[in-house]
């Protein structure tokens, strides 16, 4: 259940940012998930849902990407189907994750400055 | 014009920002790492289920690390048992009261370090709290992660947890003595662990019959021998520079409830640096407000 702490610490940076930029209101905020970010998405939804009453993301739209893991091989380049052996047997090479399957990112604010 | 709260024609702002949601937190682990790596000493992230044998391995391992100066932080919800367990055993420790918290984070470890001579270890062991999931995204600054998988569990769990998986450098199989009493298909694990680790490490250990100890022992010690090595060159003398203990401020924000606050933080760090003056005293960071609770100026 750490979705709760993560949610947390999220909505605490947004304010931050609002502040800084005397924003007066929120209206959206962009989030890419990563399948392997360990992080359920549905728990993330109720937790963002339970935090932002009395935060400047109370009527906050949340958009949140999601990207499947993806692994491929560093030499070849060739992807690897779920469930296969991570490991490239024609370049005897371990597979690699690509960056966006285990992001956790805040990526953007749309914010009301007056 | 916003159609979400009606507020007529506000001035919409995109501001980019592609942030790690736990930035907050990899920073403090960056800064625990920096102070282990400069006191070389080898900070190891034990995971598992609860009741994998995670303790049990930290206590066989104080049998076969004679001459290993060995030390640890338990992660436990209510209670010290672990951390007793472990002093018992001759393992200087500490428990970490988590409280509801399903995982330690950084700053949870580095306050942890406040009044406990870590400094003087070969191997930190922080024993995080027992859970598949949640410990495995938070950095704490270890060099590596351990993740404990006992027999009794089942092959199939590194495909149902693929993320702490993922994460792990070794993967211990504990609890192997009671192997002839189940059908634990060894095989199947590691083929299971290849489908989720591109490399696996797999040692098979039981804390019992100290099976797989001398493996254990051996990894370990080429685990060691890196943050050794970094020590004694960054502490090697330069032309201009000498090894000298110094104070520097700097902050750490870190979150209680639901506040954010930073706080200066005084540490004493043997660095090696140049400097022309006797003494030199660094500030980095602003004067903010200060911390409740226990004086977080210490010396670590
Ligand atoms: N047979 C056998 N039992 C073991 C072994 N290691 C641990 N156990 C038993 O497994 C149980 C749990 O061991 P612990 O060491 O407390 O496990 P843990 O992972 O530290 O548990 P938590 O900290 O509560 O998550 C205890 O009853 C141990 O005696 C082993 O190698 N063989
Ligand atoms: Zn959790
Ligand atoms: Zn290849
Ligand atoms: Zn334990
Ligand atoms: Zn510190």
């Amino acid at each position: 259940m750490h979705e709760y702490s993560l949610v947390e610490a999220l909505i605490r940076r947004v304010e931050e940012e609002a502040r800084s930029r005397r924003a007066v209101a929120i209206h959206g905020l962009k989030v890419s998930l990563g399948e392997l970010a360990g992080v359920d998405p549905e728990l993330f939804q109720t937790a963002f849902e339970t935090f932002r009453q009395g935060t400047l993301c109370e009527r906050t739209a949340l958009e949140v990407v999601h990207y499947p893991a993806r692994w491929v091989c560093p030499r070849c380049g060739k992807t690897f189907a779920r469930g296969d052996i991570l490991r490239c047997e024609p370049c005897g090479a371990p597979a690699q994750l690509t960056p966006q399957s285990d992001a956790l990112l805040l990526d953007a604010i749309d914010m009301e400055i007056p | 014009m916003c159609t979400t709260c009606g507020c007529g024609d506000p001035e919409l702002v995109p501001v980019e920002l592609h942030e790690k949601i736990l930035a907050g937190n990899d920073r403090i682990a960056a800064h625990n790492r920096e102070h282990f790596r400069e006191a070389g000493v080898l900070a190891l992230n034990i995971m598992g289920s609860p009741g994998s044998g995670k303790t049990a391995l930290l206590e066989a391992s104080a049998r076969v690390l004679g001459g290993v100066r060995l030390g640890a932080v338990s992660a436990d919800l209510a209670t010290d048992n672990d951390a007793q367990r472990l002093s018992r055993a001759g393992i200087p420790s500490k428990a970490i009261t988590t409280g509801q918290a399903c995982h330690l984070d950084a700053e949870l470890v580095h306050r942890s370090l406040h009044d406990f001579p870590w400094r003087e270890l070969d191997v930190f062991f922080i024993e995080n709290v027992g859970n598949l999931v949640c410990p495995a995204i938070y950095d704490l600054g270890q060099e590596a992660n351990v993740v404990a998988l006992s027999v009794t569990e089942g092959e199939d769990k590194p495909l149902k947890y693929p993320v702490m998986f993922q994460k792990a450098d070794l993967v211990l199989v504990t609890k192997v003595d009671l192997v002839p009493h189940l059908d634990f298909d060894l095989p199947r694990l590691e083929d299971n662990l290849r489908r989720v680790m591109p490399d696996p490490k797999v040692l098979r250990v039981s804390a019992r019959t100290g099976e797989g100890m001398q493996a254990w022992k051996a990894w370990l010690e080429a685990r060691r021998a890196p943050v050794v090595a970094g020590r004694s060159k960054e502490a090697r003398p330069h032309e201009h520079a000498h090894a000298h203990p110094h104070e520097h401020t700097h902050e750490h924000a870190h979150a209680h409830g639901a506040t954010t606050h930073s706080h200066p933080h005084a540490h004493q760090h043997a660095h090696a640096h140049e400097h022309h003056g006797a003494e030199e005293r660094h500030q980095h960071g602003g004067g903010d407000h200060g911390h409740e609770g226990s004086g977080h100026d210490h010396e670590h």
